[in-house]
């Protein structure tokens, strides 16, 4: 990112560094102790138009995705649409292949006996949006096994809020930064230079 | 801002800070194993290699290793099946039905459930594909082409539907609780110090950090699995009383089956949590996450569904009259006075009198109590599917073939070698994996902790934070400041 971090608000959390290619970056990092003062200092750091890179906390902070103005997840159209193909082949399966590929005749039933499909058409279906979208989801967060995580500040996964702020090459807003976050109830901030993150 | 209600008990006692979770669901992964987990190992091991001698005496000799006949062709192994399936079912209960209700208690046992339900289906599997016979053939219940030896699958066949709703049920279940486990794993791996444990756990962790963007999709998907799982769950079970519903066999031929084989399913899973969690709470010091009011409430949910089983067996009896069918009035009249009464006796004492006990305030909240009581429950469950398959096979139609079943100790071997099979895994999972769903348990923290009525999250111990002013509790732009945030509804 070559713009300064201190700008007019715009779109304030960019999903594409999660994939983002190798290159050292530089952060202004806030460690917050209560979530409603991350809260709080999440709306006046981005009224006072800091662009903030993340959020990482130990768990999910409520009211988080309205402050840092993160979209409503479409998830739930991919697991619809998942869900769709489980079914369709579903039927398609059973339908081809006790109906068209080996009729048999069961018990003197219809050879496309739709009732005694249901069961296996309901667990497709659940399988397929199951796995479908959970397989978006690592996708699209860039979560899969790595031998080494790096992360800004180990805390953030047991009892600290974590916020983010990217500096520019010269780190020049840093000081800034740091009265910002003092002001706003950081109980510390820390400079980071991070590779591959 | 902390909030302390009036009415309710607290989810989580002893005024735990976030990093005090963190400590107390760590200390178990990070230490040795202790003596006591040592010593259940062992036993676990010894029941796990009866398991496989009783295996290998099945697939090396045949099914003939069992105790079944011409009559009989199904008793304990479809027995344990059905058993363990049941079992399984808490878990699923708690960690979706119990998040669609909003029910936050569940946050503490919601992981171990889970666990229990994923060993109880795999312990359950082992059943059904070793009655096989020639279990290297298991793979023809695939849909695959007639050229690979067998027909298509019949799909009309309950038999089949099984195959997909249990395996359906295994893996979403697997998705569902591994998805949960992963930002705990990124806890213990920011935690770790040796080489392997950082490795293993960075691994496990999936490049998990906590982002806010991360965590807002991670809600989306535990909601959608969840409500994919409410269903799938029901399905499972419903399935498993079809094998013995649709099919022409007196006592199993009834449309009560699949609502009180759930019910009863509840009822068993439900008792073998709280055998767990008990056990659990002592061993690992976790006494301030799996309360007395965890113990209350998991008895009560026992009791409910432990009266609708009764009822259940009630309705069976008055329907066999009603029918005037005389095979199924001999069937029923059979069950109670028959040769294997003393199964029906146990079945009847042990599920439908014993979780009246619950009734009483003290005996809910007493440890001891809920301990004997869930070890009863399990008993009683297992007689009841013991019941409902022998009884109803061994008189069939013909007088001439009539037959009893007795248990060869391979038989025996197979049951209690799977309890070994549950329990290796249990111990193994409780050893390595937070046995606490450390991140859930903190989103409920702030409102539940017990330090006080003075301001202070939970990193403050409750005391006022270190600000000139405390702020306000924070609410979401577009809701007036000046509205009042009620904790207590706050979701």
């Amino acid at each position: 990112m070559n713009s300064p971090a201190v700008t007019s608000a715009g779109p304030v959390v960019q999903d594409t560094h999660h994939t983002s290619a190798s290159r050292t970056k530089r952060f202004a990092v806030g460690i917050f102790e209560d979530e409603d003062v991350l809260l709080h200092a999440i709306d006046n750091m981005r009224a006072a138009g800091v662009r903030i890179y993340d959020v990482f906390s130990p768990y999910p902070v409520h009211g988080i995705d309205d402050a840092l103005g993160i979209e409503r997840s479409r998830l739930p159209i991919a697991a619809f649409f998942f869900g769709c193909c489980g079914l369709s082949f579903a039927l398609w399966m059973q339908i081809y292949m006790l109906g068209f590929d080996w009729p048999m005749i069961i018990g003197g039933k219809p050879n496309i006996a739709l009732p005694s499909f249901i069961p296996v058409s309901f667990e497709l279906t659940v399988l397929f949006t199951a796995f479908g979208m959970m397989i978006t989801f690592f996708t699209i967060s860039g979560l899969y096994p790595k031998p080494t995580v790096n992360v800004l500040d180990a805390r953030a996964t047991d009892d600290k809020f974590v916020v983010a702020v990217e500096l520019d090459e010269s780190s020049s807003q840093l000081s800034k930064l740091t009265t910002l976050f003092r002001d706003n109830g950081a109980s510390e901030v820390n400079h980071k230079e991070m590779t591959n993150f | 801002m902390q909030h302390i209600s009036a009415v309710r008990e607290p989810l989580v006692t002893g005024g735990k800070t976030y990093h005090d979770v963190t400590q107390d669901v760590c200390r178990q992964v990070e230490a040795a194993p202790n003596i006591r987990w040592m010593a259940a190992f062992s036993v676990a091991l010894f029941f796990l290699g009866v398991f496989f001698y009783s295996v290998y005496r099945t697939v090396w000799f045949g099914i003939g290793e069992w105790g079944l006949n011409k009559t009989v062709g199904w008793a304990w192994d479809i027995t344990n099946f059905v058993w363990w399936v049941g079992i399984g079912h808490a878990g699923t209960l708690i960690s979706a039905v119990l998040l669609l209700f909003r029910q936050r208690w569940r946050s503490s046992i919601n992981r171990a459930a889970e666990a229990m339900t994923i060993f109880a289906v795999i312990c359950a599997g082992q059943f059904p594909i070793l009655h096989m016979g020639r279990p290297w053939l298991g793979w023809w219940v695939l849909p695959l082409q007639n050229t690979f030896g067998s027909l298509w699958a019949n799909f009309n066949s309950p038999l089949l539907w099984d195959v997909f709703a249990i395996s359906t049920y295994f893996s979403v279940s697997l998705v569902f609780w591994y998805t949960g486990l992963i930002p705990d794993f990124a806890t213990i791996r920011d935690r770790a110090k040796g080489k392997i444990a950082k490795f293993s756990y960075s691994m496990l962790s999936f490049n998990w950090r906590g982002s806010a963007k991360h965590w807002s999709r991670y809600e989306t998907v535990s909601l959608i699995l969840a409500g994919i799982s409410t269903p799938l769950v029901l399905s499972v079970h419903t399935i498993v009383s079809m094998d013995f519903a649709t099919s022409v066999v007196p006592g199993w031929h009834t449309t009560i089956f699949p609502p009180y084989f759930v019910a009863g399913a509840i009822f068993s899973g439900f008792a073998m949590v709280l055998t767990l969690m008990l056990i659990t709470r002592v061993v690992f010091k976790l006494e301030d996450y799996i309360t007395l009011e965890h113990i209350a409430l998991m008895n009560k949910i026992m009791m409910v569904t432990g009266s609708i089983v009764g009822v259940a067996y009630i309705t069976e009896f008055f329907i066999a009259w009603y029918s005037q069918v005389e095979y199924e009035q001999y069937c029923f009249l059979n069950r109670a006075t028959g040769p294997y009464w003393w199964a029906y006796l146990s079945m009847m004492s042990c599920n439908v009198l014993s979780p009246q006990m619950v009734w009483f305030r003290r005996i809910r909240y007493s440890i001891t109590m809920t301990f004997i009581l869930s070890i009863i429950v399990n008993i009683g469950m297992w007689f009841e599917r013991f019941v409902i398959i022998v009884s109803s096979l061994h008189r069939d139609y013909l007088p001439s073939s009539w037959a009893m079943f007795s248990p060869t100790i391979i038989d025996v071997g197979m049951y209690v070698g799977s309890i070994g099979l549950f329990f290796t895994l249990f111990l193994l999972f409780a050893k390595f994996f937070p046995v606490i769903n450390m991140a859930e348990v903190k989103t409920i923290l702030k409102y539940t902790v017990n330090n006080g009525p003075t301001y202070g999250g939970p990193n403050n111990g409750g005391q006022p934070i270190t600000r000139t002013a405390a702020p306000a509790p924070y609410s979401t732009p577009g809701v007036p400041a000046s509205a009042p945030v009620n904790y207590d509804k706050h979701e």
